[in-house]
């Protein structure tokens, strides 16, 4: 077990009263235990992380789930109005969700079917290459991330995104703690309070749950779904040959949404 | 040289009392979307960038378009426009001043704006905007002001100042091009992933930029001593036609690539502008078509010489050509990006009167430091009796 906070701060504290300095002392007091705690953080657990979506599982009942899910995990409240709408995962019809490859006599089950969409995670991310400040970057496991703290705002990214999956805090969203209507509508806002708010001015999105997966837990839509139907949304490995998503992949016909445009998404749907 | 902004008639203070005061309402405008966000404007999750965007855009054309007076003055050694450089370099700094302050309303987050030199990201267009438009700013102030002050003193300016306007010509050409980059390198946007994107705002930029210092040209005469001169005006309006004329025929190729190959992608934001798309009416439809009324306008005054040639029907042509293009790139073309949505949805956009009222406090601004600057040059050159 590596060192905790609290611990670190311990021996950083006491050790800086006797004059000694940062990570000799930690050596001195607790030998090899920092190197042990960087590499328990899983951030390098997975190297490309997907999703594996099966259409013909989800149904309206389990969409609701996830969203309420993700959103309740991450404190996104609902703002009432669609020019502010905030949303990580959402449904759409197959017309929307696919543009271009809707046609007229599309089966009734694909043109009435329910798609959840959320980001990508693009291997090739434009959100990330067209950022000014980096807020907005990809990490080693193929998670397209987001800070807050240093968003500027500018919303380059929701112009370079192909797929809407950004949304922006065109205003603070923690006022719906004190505006009327909005409280009725967010009774129990912040719901998750591990989970910070933003600010106004952000831009914000799906991050495949970095955090849950950082706890070795599975993203929240995927757990949510889980709990109704065994595999309606698979999340793993893509660059580990025996993975779950890798399974998937194998035995069933996938689209992905823009394929053409070189974007690269990492969320796959059985249709 | 700066205490002769400080000494002028009634008209010349008015103005300036008149701007500061639209500058003030627009101050006013911004605070109160400084402490609600950006959602007290018309953008949306759908339509992300608005008007401040598009005039942004805008006024990178005009600040680039003053290259017109320079380049055939030091390139093609036109010893007539030397009388007037001066007038397009100060254009260009109030325009990118404009520029810089749209970028700043834009924000969603404004106190940590130096994010974008903390952590400098290479790979966005957004990053070298920033650098080109702000080098730009830097070498006309300079310019500018260095051969102003050896007219002044009626010796010829520095040997390195001529260095910095060969510089600064081809950098014009890169604010430009670089803002096109802004759109044209975005996937998913089709109305603006276009290799002619930059060839477009440029055209428009030679243009409007010229047509805007015709206007300003005609002004200077009428209310100082100084006259920028009848062959320059002339030379600027046949530099106005030709652009113009490059800029209409940039959009027939976009049309035709568009329609003839009927891929949707490619026509819906067009149809969208001008008519409408998915039985959805377009709020823009009308304003697109005045800025393709007043196009015809500018073509035909602006090409027969007899209407060209007339400096009362020239300043027409060159009104429509600010007309037709500031609606067709402050406008239609950042909005039309973003029409239909990623999802094939049409969300539509209109400005907030706050945000009107804030884009006229950069106007004023912008107009406060052209009226500051342009009163310099106008008090210089009749001291030297030019």
């Amino acid at each position: 077990m590596g060192l905790d906070r609290r611990k670190f701060l311990k021996i950083v504290g006491l050790s800086t009263l006797f004059g000694l300095g940062g990570k000799a002392a930690i050596d001195m007091f607790a030998p090899g235990e920092l190197e042990a705690s960087v590499e328990t953080i899983p951030l390098t657990a997975g190297k490309r992380w997907a999703m594996v979506i099966d259409v013909h599982k989800i149904d309206e009942t389990i969409i609701k789930k996830c969203v309420e899910a993700c959103h309740r995990e991450h404190n996104v409240p609902d703002l009432e109005s669609k020019k502010e709408e905030i949303k990580w995962i959402w449904k759409e019809d197959y017309e929307h969700s696919f543009p271009g490859r809707h046609h007229e006599y599309v089966g009734e089950d694909v043109e009435h079917g329910s798609f959840l969409l959320l980001c990508n995670h693009c291997s090739n991310p434009p959100c990330c290459r067209v950022c000014p400040t980096k807020a907005t970057w990809q990490r080693e496991d193929g998670i397209v991330m987001m800070d807050q703290h240093r968003c500027i705002g500018c919303r380059f990214c929701m112009a370079a995104c192909p797929f809407g999956a950004r949304s922006f805090n065109w205003g603070d969203p923690r006022r719906v703690l004190e505006d009327k209507d909005l409280k009725e509508l967010n009774p129990d806002y912040p719901t998750n309070r591990d989970y910070p708010t933003r600010s106004k001015g952000v831009v914000e999105k799906c991050t495949f749950c970095a955090e849950r997966l950082a706890k070795g837990q599975l993203p929240a839509c995927v757990e949510a779904a889980n709990t109704v139907k065994k595999d309606a949304l698979v999340f793993g490995d893509l660059d580990e040959p025996d993975s779950n998503v890798r399974a998937v992949l194998r035995n069933h016909y996938t689209i992905r949404r823009k394929p053409e445009l070189g974007t690269n998404p990492n969320v796959f749907y059985i249709v | 040289m700066l205490e002769m902004a400080l000494k002028g008639r009634q008209g010349y203070w008015g103005l300036l009392i008149f701007l500061l005061a639209i500058m003030g309402v627009g101050f006013v405008s911004y605070l109160y979307q400084f402490s609600e966000g950006l959602r007290i404007t018309g953008m949306s999750r759908d339509v992300s960038w608005g008007f401040y965007i598009g005039q942004l855009t805008y006024f990178v054309g005009v600040a680039a378009g003053g290259v017109m007076v320079v380049l055939p003055c030091y390139l093609h050694d036109y010893k007539a426009f030397a009388r007037i450089t001066i007038l397009g370099e100060f254009l260009a700094v109030a325009s990118v001043v404009m520029c810089g302050l749209f970028v700043i309303v834009d924000l969603g987050n404004l106190p940590r704006m130096l994010n974008i030199m903390i952590y400098p990201n290479p790979t966005s267009i957004l990053f070298w905007d920033m650098i080109v438009l702000n080098v730009y700013m830097l070498l006309n102030i300079i310019i500018g002001w260095n051969v102003l002050s050896a007219e002044r003193k009626g010796v010829h300016y520095q040997k390195w100042v001529k260095v910095l306007i060969y510089i600064s010509i081809p950098w014009a050409f890169s604010i430009h091009t670089v803002t096109a980059f802004l759109y044209a390198g975005i996937p998913g946007r089709h109305y603006w992933l276009t290799a002619i994107m930059a060839a477009r705002f440029l055209s428009s930029a030679f243009a409007s930029g010229p047509a805007l210092l015709i206007l300003l040209c005609l002004i200077v005469r009428k209310v100082s001593n100084f006259d920028p001169g009848k062959e320059q005006i002339r030379t600027l309006g046949g530099i106005v036609a030709y652009a113009f004329i490059l800029n209409m025929f940039f959009l027939l190729l976009e049309l035709f690539t568009a329609f003839y190959s009927q891929i949707p992608g490619h026509m819906h934001s067009f149809e969208y502008l001008f008519s409408g798309l998915e039985g959805h009416g377009s709020v823009l439809a009308p304003w697109m078509w005045a800025s393709i009324g007043f196009a015809v306008v500018a073509l035909v005054l602006l090409i027969v010489p007899a209407t060209r040639r007339r400096e009362d029907i020239l300043a027409v042509g060159c009104a429509a050509v600010i007309a037709s293009t500031w609606i067709d790139k402050g406008f239609g073309l950042v909005i039309g990006g973003f029409i239909p949505n990623p999802f094939g949805r049409v969300f539509e956009y209109w400005p907030t009167t706050p945000e009107v009222l804030i884009s006229a406090g950069v106007w004023a601004t912008g107009f406060f430091i052209l009226t500051v600057l342009y009163k310099i040059v106008i008090s210089v050159k009749e001291e030297v009796g030019a």
